[in-house]
C-alpha cells in the first residue's frame, strides 16, 4: 500500500463514524415518523407536514443562533426577551406605516444590537454568559413591558400591515415563508462552520479557548459576534411571530430559550462547546417540532404532553451520552 | 531474593483493530523498585488498567499475594492493597488533607456522625511517617503540587497498599520535590512495599529503581537489573534500534541578529536582556519558576509587558496580542500542550492551520480547503506525523506527535523568530530525536530559534549559545561550548556569573 492509499483509505473512515453519529438522532425522526403515521392518517399528509415545518421555523432559527452560542461554550437565555421586544419594535413601526424596507431591517438591528451588547458584556466584562444573559433576559423583557406598556401591538388594517403579513403567513412555490427562512438560515449556517474562518475559529474557541487566542486569534470579536447573530435570528423569529399574528405579545417567546437548547442538544451539540453540528440541530428543531404535533393529533391532552417531551428528551440524551462513552 | 508479591504472565488485551498488550509480563517485589518503561503507545497506560481492574484481560495470569485473582474494578484493586498514583492527581483543593485522603470512607460512629478527631489522628500520623510538615486539617489546594503528590502516597498508605504504582510521578514536580519523593520512595522500600515506577525520565530510573521492565508495541521486550543496563542500552530496548547520538548538532554560522529584547519587565520578569541571531538555536536554561515562560509570553504578546523593548531586524515592535507577534513574524509554541497549545477535541488539520487560516481562506473568509488539505499533508509527511488520517482527533495521538502537529502550527505562520517552551516535555525518546532533527532543519534555514527548556542537557546539546534565567533575570550567558552543567545551575541557583563570548 503506498502512502497515499494509506491516507485516503483512512480519511474515510472517521467520517463514515460522525454519519452514523448524525444519523442515531434522524432515525429516531424516522422511526417516531413511521410509528405516527401508523397510528393516525391525518399525520404523514403534505399539509400536516408542512404545517409541522411552519410550526418548527420559529424555534429552528433561535436554536442555530444557540447553536453558534453553544459551541462557543456560551448560552444564550435572552433570545426569547429579544424575540419580543424586536417583534414589538416591528409592529411598532408597521402600525406607523414605515415601509417593510425600513421597519424589518430595523427591528433585525435592534435584535443584533441587543445579542452584540450581551456578548461585549461577555467578551470584555468577563462575565459568565449564563448570568450576563440572564440579566439580559430579564431587562429585555422589561424594556418590552415599558414599550409596549403591557398590551399588544397590532400592526393594523394598512397596506404595509398586508405586505408585512408575508413574512408569517405567506407561500412561496407551495411552501410557507418561514419555511424558506429557515430552510436559508441553516444554509447559511452551515455554510459559515463549515466553509469560513470564522466557523473555524468558533469551533477552536469552544474547544480551547486559551489555546484559540495564543494562535493570534481575536477571540473577544468571535464572541461578539456569535451574540449578534444569535440576537438577529432571534428578532427574525420575532418577526414570523409578530407577522402571523398581526400583533406583537409583550410576552412572546417566554421559554423559547428551553425549547432552543433542547434541539441543540438532542442534535448532539456538547454544552461543554467545541463539538456538534448544524445538521445535528435542524434534525433536533424536527423531532421537538414532529413530536408536539403527534402529541396533539394523538389526543394526548397538554398537560401529559409536556412530560412526553421531557421523556423524550431524556432518553434522546441518554441514548447519545451511551454511545459517546 | 524474596518472592514477589504481585505477577502479570502472559497478558494480552485487545481492542477493536489494535492488540494493545500481547503477551506481557511484570513482577512486583517488596522492597524494590520495579521501573516501566517504553514510547507513548507501548501499552504501560493499558497495562496498569488491566491490573487495576478498569479493563478485563483477554488473556493471561495475574497472581497477588500467591493466588491467582481477579480485580473487577479499581476500587477491588485498591481495597486488595494496590495503590495507583496517577500522573493528574484525583483530589479536591477545597477540601482538608484528612478529609482527602479519607474521601468516601470517613470514619463514621454507628450513627454516621463522622468521627473527626481519629480521621485526624489517623491522617496526621500517615503524614508524618512521609516526613510532611502539614498539619491535616491544612486545605489541600495551600499545598504545593509535590506536596499534594505526597497526599496521594499517604491516600494509597491508608488503604495498607502493598504495592504502590506511580504513573510519571515528578513530571510536574522541581528538582527540590523530586528529591524529597526520592526519599519517600526508599522509605517505602525500606518498609516492604512494592512498587511500579512509570517514567519517561531515564536518569531517574538509574537513580531509584531496582529493574526495569521495558515495553514496545503493546509487547513484552524484557526484565533488566538496572545495574546491568546503560542509558544507551536501555533506550535501545524501548526504540527498537540505536539512536547514535542523543543531541543531533549542525553548525549554521549565524548572521545578523534578529531579536533583540532590552530591560523587558512583565509579570515574573524583571529586566529581561538578550538577542537572537539568524540560523541560531538560543537555550534558555533556569529553574521553574525562573521567568522563562513568562519572558516567552510577554515577547509573543501573549501577557501584557510592563517595560522594555521589543526589536525584530531592528524595527521596534508593539505587541498587543498574539495575533501582533504572529504578525511580526514570532511563533510560540506553548510548554504545556493541553491547556493552551491544542484544541484536543478539534481533528489534527483543523489544529496545525488554526493560527495560518487566513493563508487558507480568500480575504472575505472563505475556507480553500484544498490549499489548506495539501499544505497539512505536506506537513505530515514532512514531520513524519503519525497519524491514520489528518482528520483524526488530535487527543487521540500520542503526545510526540501531538507536540511535532504543535510545532507545525507555529511554522505555519512562516515565523522568523521560532520560541519553542519545552518542546519535549512528555515525549517519547524516539520522538524527541525527531523534533531535534526538525529543529536543526529550521536552523539550516536560517530561522531564529528559542529552545526553552528545564533539561539541562537538551540545552546544552542543542543550543549556539544559552542565557540561564533566576527570579525574572537573565543572570548568565554562555557560548555553548563553554557550558556545563555545574555552570548553568550556579547560575540558575542566582550567582551572576557572563563568560566572554
Amino acid at each position: 500500500m503506498t502512502p497515499s492509499d494509506k491516507v485516503i483509505q483512512s480519511v474515510r473512515r472517521p467520517s463514515l463514524k460522525d454519519r452514523l453519529i448524525e444519523q442515531k438522532s434522524l432515525i429516531a425522526l424516522l422511526v417516531m415518523i413511521v410509528i405516527v403515521s401508523l397510528l393516525n392518517p391525518h399525520f404523514f399528509t403534505l399539509a400536516n407536514i408542512l404545517n409541522i415545518l411552519r410550526q418548527t421555523a420559529v424555534n429552528a432559527i433561535i436554536a442555530v443562533g444557540m447553536t453558534l452560542v453553544i459551541l462557543t461554550a456560551g448560552i444564550d437565555l435572552s433570545v426569547g426577551s429579544i424575540l419580543a421586544f424586536a417583534g414589538a419594535v416591528g409592529a411598532g413601526l408597521i402600525a406607523r406605516e414605515i415601509p417593510l424596507a425600513v421597519s424589518v431591517p430595523a427591528a433585525l438591528a435592534v435584535g443584533t444590537a441587543m445579542g452584540a451588547a450581551s456578548g461585549i458584556i461577555i467578551a470584555k466584562g468577563r462575565v459568565q454568559a449564563f448570568i450576563a444573559t440572564l440579566v439580559a433576559m430579564t431587562l429585555i423583557r422589561g424594556l418590552t413591558l415599558v414599550y409596549t406598556d403591557g398590551r399588544p401591538i397590532s400592526t393594523g388594517f394598512t397596506d404595509t400591515a398586508d405586505a408585512f403579513a408575508f413574512i408569517g403567513t405567506g407561500y412561496l412555490l407551495g411552501i410557507p415563508f418561514p419555511v424558506w427562512l429557515m430552510v436559508i438560515t441553516f444554509g447559511a449556517a452551515w455554510y459559515l462552520l463549515n466553509h469560513t474562518r470564522l466557523g473555524r475559529y468558533i469551533y477552536a474557541l469552544g474547544g480551547n479557548e486559551e489555546a484559540t487566542r495564543l494562535s493570534g486569534i481575536n477571540v473577544d470579536r468571535i464572541k461578539i459576534t456569535v451574540y449578534a447573530i444569535c440576537g438577529f435570528l432571534s428578532a427574525l423569529a420575532g418577526l414570523i411571530i409578530t407577522s402571523r399574528l398581526s400583533s406583537a405579545q409583550p410576552t412572546a417567546g417566554a421559554g423559547y430559550e428551553l425549547d432552543a437548547i433542547a434541539a441543540v442538544v438532542l442534535g448532539g451539540t456538547s454544552l461543554m462547546g467545541g463539538k456538534g453540528s448544524i445538521m445535528g440541530t435542524l434534525v433536533g428543531a424536527l423531532i421537538i417540532g414532529f413530536l408536539n404535533n403527534a402529541l396533539n393529533l394523538l389526543d394526548v391532552s397538554s398537560y401529559y404532553q409536556m412530560i412526553a417531551k421531557a421523556v423524550v428528551i431524556l432518553l434522546a440524551v441518554l441514548v447519545d451520552t451511551r454511545s459517546k462513552t | 531474593m524474596p518472592q514477589p508479591i504481585l505477577q502479570l504472565e502472559g497478558i494480552e488485551k485487545s481492542f477493536p483493530g489494535v492488540k494493545a498488550l500481547d503477551g506481557v509480563n511484570l513482577a512486583v517485589t517488596p522492597g524494590r523498585v520495579m521501573a516501566l518503561v517504553g514510547e507513548n503507545g507501548a501499552g504501560k497506560s493499558t497495562l496498569m488498567k488491566v491490573l487495576t481492574g478498569i479493563y478485563t484481560r483477554d488473556a493471561g495470569r495475574l497472581v497477588y499475594q500467591g493466588e491467582e485473582i481477579t480485580f473487577p474494578g479499581p476500587r477491588h484493586s485498591q481495597e486488595a492493597g494496590i495503590g495507583i498514583i496517577h500522573q493528574e492527581l484525583n483530589l479536591l483543593p477545597e477540601l482538608t488533607i484528612a478529609e482527602n485522603i479519607f474521601l468516601g470512607r470517613e470514619k463514621t460512629s454507628r450513627f454516621g456522625r463522622i468521627l473527626w478527631s481519629e480521621m485526624y489522628a489517623e491522617a496526621d500520623r500517615l503524614l508524618a511517617k512521609l516526613g510532611i510538615g502539614h498539619n491535616s486539617k491544612t486545605r489541600l489546594g495551600n499545598l504545593g503540587i509535590g506536596e499534594q503528590q505526597m497526599v496521594e502516597i499517604a491516600k494509597a498508605l491508608s488503604f495498607e497498599s502493598k504495592v504502590i504504582i506511580m504513573d510519571e510521578p515528578t513530571d510536574a514536580l522541581t528538582d527540590t520535590e523530586t528529591e524529597a519523593l526520592f526519599a519517600v520512595i526508599e522509605e517505602l522500600k525500606a518498609s516492604g512495599h512494592g512498587i511500579v515506577y512509570i517514567s519517561h525520565r531515564l536518569k531517574e530510573i538509574f537513580e531509584i529503581c531496582d529493574e526495569v521492565t521495558v515495553l514496545r508495541d503493546g509487547k513484552f521486550i524484557g526484565e533488566r537489573p538496572v545495574s546491568e543496563l546503560d542509558e544507551d542500552t536501555l533506550i535501545e530496548m524501548m526504540v527498537g534500534r540505536r539512536l547514535d547520538e542523543q543531541y543531533p548538532r549542525v553548525d549554521v554560522e549565524p548572521t545578523t541578529t534578529s531579536l533583540k529584547v532590552e530591560n523587558l519587565h512583565a509579570r515574573g520578569v524583571h529586566g529581561a536582556t538578550f538577542s537572537v541571531h539568524q540560523g541560531e538555536i538560543l537555550g534558555v536554561a533556569g529553574l521553574m519558576g525562573s521567568g522563562r515562560t513568562e519572558l516567552m509570553r510577554a515577547i509573543f504578546g501573549a501577557d501584557p509587558m510592563e517595560k522594555g523593548e521589543i526589536r525584530l531586524f531592528g524595527a521596534l515592535l508593539d505587541l498587543k496580542s498574539p495575533k501582533d507577534a504572529i504578525d511580526a513574524g514570532i511563533a510560540y509554541i506553548s510548554e504545556d500542550r493541553k491547556a493552551d497549545g491544542l484544541v484536543l477535541g478539534l481533528c489534527v488539520k483543523k489544529n496545525m492551520t488554526l493560527a495560518a487560516l487566513s493563508a487558507f481562506s480568500t480575504p472575505s473568509g472563505r475556507l480553500q480547503h484544498t490549499t489548506e488539505r495539501q499544505a497539512v499533508d505536506d506537513f505530515i509527511g514532512h514531520f513524519n506525523i503519525k497519524t491514520p488520517s489528518r482528520s483524526q482527533t488530535i487527543g487521540n495521538l500520542s503526545g510526540g506527535n501531538q507536540q511535532k502537529v504543535s510545532i507545525a502550527k507555529g511554522l505555519m505562520t512562516r515565523p522568523r523568530v521560532l520560541i519553542l517552551d519545552e518542546p519535549t516535555r512528555g515525549v517519547d525518546v524516539g520522538a524527541k530525536k525527531e523534533i531535534y532533527q526538525l529543529i536543526n532543519t529550521f536552523k539550516q534555514e536560517g530561522m531564529s530559534i528559542i529552545l526553552v527548556s528545564s533539561e539541562m542537557p537538551e540545552v546544552l546539546g542543542m543550543s549556539d549559545r544559552i542565557i540561564v534565567m533566576h527570579e525574572g533575570r537573565v543572570t548568565g550567558e554562555f557560548a555553548a561550548e563553554d557550558a556545563n552543567q555545574e555552570k548553568l545551575m550556579a547560575c540558575a541557583v542566582g550567582k551572576t556569573e557572563t563568560e566572554a563570548l
